[in-house]
């Protein structure tokens, strides 16, 4: 079935996703609309805690145009949205119910839900809503102690929920033969993904099948179709989740949130469909929120900075409740705070607090952005400490390339961490070539020496992708041999459509226009993991291989224009560890107190690439969201909890104006050995050190070694530093 | 006695079609596109003024759709990404889009198209420092803007290349 050569894997294909979105045919959740549909307004606590003692909805409910207006008690029977991932027991009393019962946990927590004909009726409604909160001091600190979560209604429960500890080797021998001990404080803001989409959904209940479906769903449908249907007591087959277009998702979009299930509940009682789409302001204290820790390290190190041990002790802000993703943050921080280095023995403890805030959940490279910013901070303290170059620490503590692979020898998300190939040195190696360091290092210090306030910096990372446990796709060819991958992923507007397509074409050897990609769809598929943890082009690529080689296989043989069909699964025990190098440039203004990422460079080893564009074009977005995360972006609270950022005028994303030409210097020294294409993910390269370099390159413009101990690096942070100097 | 939620006439005349609506007053020109009008390609992002993804073209110049009412648009030529191409071939813009892999998840991308087209109409020899002026006005939480500049320049060179030629 050759049509002429055929090599697809490792070409900068274009995307197959495109053509529609150019031309305004996507159809992303605001666009879909059923006959007769109602919509949704979520009526949200002014504060951030309080005892909720009723809720008056007279006067909304005689607003024209109102059919419903639920509280707690419309919804009392559907038990609290359950943790998907990083279940640890314990947890149960901080689960979120769909709308608030006794208490209200942050400014945003819904209390109530109006349906209306038209959705600014709705809006008109929820303004006349009217909770009767008594109002009690909010903590907002998960550094201060912990406090009781709900004092009246479950007294003794503490509102510190699991502390996470990771631990191997001997630490008190590493302290007792340490040269020298080094402590560092350092904490990252709460940040998050904030795609350009906000969340939105359509459920719609038909009669005649009994199944109810909604659309707008992301990242994991197989799996919040099975939460929907345990909620809502209905057997898993009559519910399914579909997926659009998703204008972004970053772990935050797709998780199940309470208005998927009020929009779902609402179209089975009130038997007609349900709209929600929420607005900016709502999705900037609702959706999950991100990072928000503290690290507290220590580190015996010898006389050439070589780390013998590293304890650490980090407070997580949880914010409100425990979501979807457990302890799933704090696990990663604990498990890949290590990183690069050997650390022969090492424990963190890490305490999950629950705060008023946003309730907290995963944002591209959860737990890694902070505990690289807190890992990359103590190496070059260690450095400073020892009046050693930093470049240099770095390398004595690097794992060597021939102990690959090397068992981490801690475990996360279920799984033991085993990085299954690299050569850390190598890439430093190309790094510093690439950037002609010695040369730079002279350029920078001129400058310095003229005036300017310019510095380098750099974070080494291991990141981690390709989730298991298992993942299947179906491949089918017509008689005019046009081909269907069908696959339980979803695309998060990530372009796993061509990347899917271009694995097929290259099995089959079938050109990839003749290519269609399913994904996000529960109707389709009976198995499918989503998409989260940089795991789709690993599990669901090798399953699509798999896949192809089946139907090859079935169609060997057989006549031209057999139509067949084949399926093929992947599983995988472990992750694959692919790792990076960020590095940057800086220029201080100290008049402004700006800082200016003049140079933004991102060395990534990917193991294999499917499509090169699509990973450069990962790891340049991904550098501008960590570039924003080190020194614009970060939600605010006042004392008593008040959220001070919920526009896009204060939560500050980087523009085309304050972003440097992010070069990406990708390799691919280290292939996979965990899967038949070697690949490895690339969805987080992009940021998970980006505020490890630019807190160090803005130390070295100030000429203050560990200067900066906090992200983001705003210019009201920076013109504190500068004044403590005088 | 008239109140404030009386539905108006009014004539959006979108793409060089005429759609007669009946809105409220308060109603946006995005809602009244996307909903009265059944162009979904102009997209919300923020409601607010800041993040420029329901750009459309009112009279030629780049207009934040969120921020203008649909009567104040009553009559004036708009455009709107359904529009840039037609029925024919795609527009340089979305072209370059494509190739210079511009988008990822294509939500902020007719904002960007439009803000750009009413751009390159307007001054085809823009220079790269007013360009990124102009493009920064509008957010992408996907791309890093990189390869969005890239397929602006991009399609500026076609367009300037088949003018010299036609
Ligand atoms: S939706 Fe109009 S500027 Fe954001
Ligand atoms: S491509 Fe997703 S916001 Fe720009």
């Amino acid at each position: 079935m050759a049509d002429g050569p055929t090599r697809y894997i490792g070409m900068p294909h274009k995307r197959l996703e495109d053509r529609t979105l150019l031309t305004g045919g996507g159809r992303f959740a605001a666009d879909l609309s059923a006959p007769g549909q109602l919509h949704m307004r979520v009526v949200r606590s002014p504060v951030a805690f309080g005892r909720l003692r009723s809720v008056d909805v007279r006067e909304a409910r005689r607003l024209p145009g109102v059919v419903a207006v639920w509280t707690f008690a419309d919804v009392e029977r559907i038990p609290p949205i359950q943790i998907r991932l990083t279940k640890i027991g314990g947890l149960e009393p901080y689960q979120q119910t769909v709308l608030a019962r006794d208490y209200v946990r942050y400014v945003g927590d819904p209390v109530a839900a109006v349906f209306a004909e038209d959705p600014y009726v709705a809006e008109d409604a929820a303004e006349l809503v009217f909770p009767e909160i008594e109002e009690l001091p909010a903590c907002i600190s998960a550094t201060e102690p912990p406090r009781e979560f709900m004092p009246e209604t479950l007294p003794g429960v503490s509102s510190e929920a699991a502390c996470v500890t990771k631990a191997y080797g001997d630490l008190d021998a590493a302290f007792a033969a340490a040269h020298e001990v080094v402590e560092l404080e350092v904490a990252v803001g709460r940040h998050t993904g904030v795609p350009l989409e906000t969340r939105g959904a359509l459920a719609e209940f038909d009669p005649a099948k009994g199944t109810l479906t909604m659309r707008g769903a992301a990242k994991v449908p197989h799996y919040n179709r099975g939460q929907v249907a345990r909620m809502l007591d209905m057997p898993d087959e009559m519910v399914h989740l579909i997926q659009g277009h998703v204008g972004g998702g970053f772990g935050v979009r797709g998780e199940l949130y309470p208005e998927d299930v009020l929009v779902c509940h609402a179209a089975l009682r009130l038997k007609r469909p349900v709209k929600w789409v929420e607005d900016r302001q709502e999705h900037l204290m609702a959706a999950n929120h991100s990072r928000d820790q503290s690290y507290r390290l220590r580190a015996a190190v010898d006389a050439r900075g070589f780390i013998l041990g590293l304890q650490a002790e980090v407070f997580s802000d949880q914010g409100g409740y425990v979501r979807t993703h457990g302890v799933t943050v704090p696990d990663l921080s604990a498990a890949m705070l290590p990183g690069p280095y050997l650390v022969p023995a090492y424990r963190a403890d890490v305490h999950v607090r629950l705060t008023n805030k946003t309730p907290a959940g995963t944002y591209r490279a959860p737990g890694r952005y902070e505990s690289t910013f807190a890992r990359e901070r103590l190496l070059d303290a260690i450095a400073h400490a020892l009046g050693r170059d930093p470049v240099e620490v770095r390398r004595v503590n690097l794992i060597p390339r021939d102990r690959m692979p090397f068992d981490r020898g801690v475990d996360t998300l279920g799984t033991r961490v085993v990085y299954d190939s690299g050569d850390y040195a190598l890439l430093l190696d190309k790094l510093l070539a690439y950037l002609d360091y010695d040369r730079l290092k002279q350029a920078l210090a001129a400058r310095r020496a003229a005036g300017e306030h310019v510095g380098f910096g750099l974070g080494y990372f291991v990141e981690k992708s390709g989730l298991g446990p298992a993942d299947k796709a179906v491949i089918s060819i017509d008689a005019e041999g046009m081909v269907e991958v069908v696959t339980g992923a979803a695309s998060i507007g990530q372009g796993i459509e061509t990347a899917m397509a271009q694995i097929c074409a290259e099995v089959l050897e079938v050109p990839i226009e003749r290519i269609r990609v399913v994904h996000g769809r529960t109707d389709r598929i009976d198995y499918g993991m989503g998409a989260f943890a940089s795991r789709v082009t690993v599990m669901t690529g090798c399953a699509v291989k798999a896949a192809a080689e089946a139907l090859l296989e079935k169609l060997a043989g057989a006549q031209v224009g057999t139509p067949a069909s084949a399926e093929g699964w992947f599983r995988a025990d472990h992750m694959t560890y692919p790792y990076g190098i960020h590095a940057a440039v800086v220029r201080v203004d100290p008049g402004t107190c700006a800082v200016h990422v003049e140079r933004f460079v991102v060395a990534y080893d990917i193991g294999r690439a499917v499509n090169p564009m699509l990973v450069e074009g990962q790891i340049v977005g991904g550098a501008v969201q960590g570039i924003g995360g080190a020194l614009f972006e970060e939600f605010v609270y006042d004392a008593n909890g008040q959220p001070l950022v919920t526009t896009f005028g204060d939560y500050l994303m980087p523009t085309l104006a304050e972003v440097p030409p992010v070069e990406a210097l990708v390799t691919e020294d280290a292939p996979a050995t965990q899967n038949p294409l070697g690949v490895k993910g690339a969805g987080e390269a992009g940021i998970n050190g980006a505020g490890a370099a630019i807190a160090a390159a803005v130390d070295d413009a100030l000429g203050r070694p560990g200067a900066v101990t906090r992200l983001p690096v705003t210019p009201i942070r920076l013109h504190r530093l500068l004044g403590e100097r005088d | 006695m008239t109140s404030p939620h009386d539905k108006l006439a009014v004539t959006l005349a979108v793409n060089g079609r005429d759609y007669r609506i009946a809105v409220e007053p308060r109603r946006s020109l995005a809602d009244a596109l996307r909903e009265d009008c059944g162009l979904t390609g102009t997209h919300l992002g923020c409601e607010h003024g800041y993040c420029g993804a329901c750009t459309v073209l009112v009279d030629g110049v780049p207009v934040r759709a969120c921020l203008m009412l649909a009567v104040q648009a009553h009559g004036r030529p708009i455009r709107t990404v359904e529009g840039l191409a037609g029925d024919g071939p795609l527009h340089p813009l979305q072209e370059a889009f494509r190739d210079e892999h511009g988008l990822q998840c294509g939500f902020c991308t007719p904002g960007f198209l439009m803000l750009a087209a009413g751009v390159l109409e307007r001054e085809p020899d823009i220079g790269d420092e007013a360009l990124r002026e102009i493009l920064s006005a509008n957010l992408c939480r996907c791309t890093g803007y990189q390869n969005i500049v890239k397929a602006v320049r991009a399609a500026a060179r076609r367009i300037k290349e088949a003018a010299g030629r036609g």
